[in-house]
């Protein structure tokens, strides 16, 4: 399968695992961001109202995500060259799509 | 121009020297036997259809994505991207290992980076939402190996996509493709059937609103009863060739077998065809569920969580034909009752096909069911 994938030993072990006892911790990726406390209202006030948003973290996460992705978008380059194109291009006539 | 890759990034894995393809190096403790469907996992991280992920991921990777729907760099992720192997293969960290098909073909080198035991039942309820074996995705789960295996991929080969190599292009090649024909926006449409006249309607929907589609069916393993791969393909090809526009769509096959994980899944259909380049996916009823076991729109309502995601999302209700409206309608455009509905549950059309009748053109087209009926046995059995 394709996401959740298996594979099957052909011999033996040899090495032996880092982490087999238990579950790694994982630590705490969360840091604080100070803003307006009027604004911190605004918020509280405004997620009450609208349903799926448990705290001001979660909205302010959300919002900030929606902002950040719009600037990574812009700075993105095409991810192939120009000998990348003219190979490619070759290979989609050859296989009808151009 | 077409949607950024996911992360930022069109991973693009090495391709090991050719002098280093077969078992050269590797002693028989240091190979991993890969089954077909990883091997094809293997080749989408390898050609950059999960990006930005370079390999398999490791354990506090995945209980990121399985606890905060996240790559540990914050990225979009909702399906852990998991090797897993029998007890008896443990790797240290710094081994590499070679991975290789069940037919001795050395397929990737995973440069391993630790192990650690997956809890089954965790896996399940986090990404599935249920334990229970009824589930396709789950029973699959509890019947395989726990200990997942985590590193960075080196290629031994390029992919062989067989008798699909010829309808199979790589993220880089689609990105091309739609720069070519001057798409700037291009709908993805996720599918893993042969195509009725409510898919058609769908796609030429989301098409009225973008420069073009990009019909991307899923071939791999399947459950008995469903449509076979070649079937799919052949399918479609019909229906394009007599119903759309040359130019306003791209075939092109997704080799991945399905998890069944709705509305999870369902954000990983879309981070895959981003990374073809797609800037909008259609998202129906019921996508990526099975049974019972997710709402008719929660695949669609899941995408509220992610406002980073990097596609937009079309949402569709399920189209039919409606006697009544004597046309297609869907949920949001016809008052009438399913009774007025012609709709054909997969049993009645199994039935039909291995009779050798052909479904009415109200619910395919004729050309297309000509496709199918070619074939002596349509579905897999």
């Amino acid at each position: 399968m394709s996401l959740f994938s298996e594979a099957t030993t052909t011999q033996s072990a040899k090495g032996v695992s880092s982490r087999s006892a238990g579950r790694k911790a994982v630590p705490n990726k969360y840091t604080t961001v100070s803003i307006p406390q009027p604004l911190h209202q605004k918020i509280e006030r405004l997620i009450a109202k609208k349903p799926g948003f448990k705290s001001v973290s979660d909205y302010v996460t959300y919002v900030l995500r929606e902002v950040i992705a719009m600037h990574e978008t812009k700075e993105v380059p095409e991810p192939f060259t120009s000998s990348d194109v003219a190979e490619i291009k070759e290979r989609l006539k050859a296989l009808g799509y151009l | 121009m077409a949607a950024p890759p996911h992360g930022g990034t069109l991973v693009q894995v090495r391709q090991a020297a050719s002098d280093s393809s077969g078992f050269g190096g590797f002693s028989e403790s240091s190979r991993l036997s890969v089954d077909a469907d990883t091997e094809k996992t293997i080749w989408n991280i390898g050609n950059g259809v999960f990006s930005p992920l370079k390999g398999f991921m490791g354990e506090s990777e995945y209980y990121s994505v399985i606890e905060q729907m996240r790559l540990e760099n914050d990225v979009a992720w909702t399906v852990p991207l998991l090797l897993l192997t029998d007890g008896a293969k443990e790797a240290a960290a710094g081994d590499d290992l070679l991975l290789a098909s069940a037919n001795g073909r050395p397929t990737a080198v995973l440069s391993c980076d630790g192990s650690f035991m997956v809890d089954k039942g965790e896996y399940a309820r986090k990404v599935f939402g249920t334990e229970d074996p009824a589930h396709p995705g789950v029973a699959k789960v509890y019947n395989g190996p726990s200990r997942a295996l985590s590193g960075k991929l080196t290629l031994m080969a390029r992919p062989d996509y067989g008798q699909y190599g010829d309808c199979t292009l790589t993220p880089k090649e689609t990105r091309v493709l739609f720069a070519e024909k001057g798409w700037k926006t291009v709908v993805a449409f996720q599918t893993r059937n042969a195509p009725h006249i409510n898919h058609e309607y769908l796609q030429k929907s989301a098409l009225s609103l973008v420069d073009g589609l990009f019909v991307n069916p899923v071939l791999g393993r399947k459950k008995p009863g469903d449509f076979r791969d070649d079937v799919i393909v052949a399918a479609y090809r019909a229906l394009i060739a007599n119903y759309y526009p040359s130019d306003s769509v791209v075939l092109s096959a997704l080799h991945y077998e399905m998890q069944y994980a709705g509305p999870k899944e369902a954000i990983m259909h879309a981070i895959m065809r981003k990374n073809f380049g797609c800037t909008h996916m259609i998202v129906g009823r019921d996508h990526a569920g099975v049974g019972n076991f997710y709402g008719p729109y929660a695949a669609q309502e899941i995408f509220a969580e992610f406002p980073d995601l990097g596609v937009s999302t079309l949402f569709f209700k399920e189209f039919y034909y409606c006697k009544r409206c004597a046309g297609i309608a869907s949920e949001k455009t016809c008052p009438h009752s399913e009774e007025d509905r012609l709709s054909f549950s997969g049993t009645k059309l199994r039935k039909m096909f291995s009779e050798g009748e052909v479904p009415p053109k109200e619910f395919m087209r004729p050309e297309v069911a000509d496709a199918i009926m070619k074939f002596k046995e349509p579905f897999v059995v």
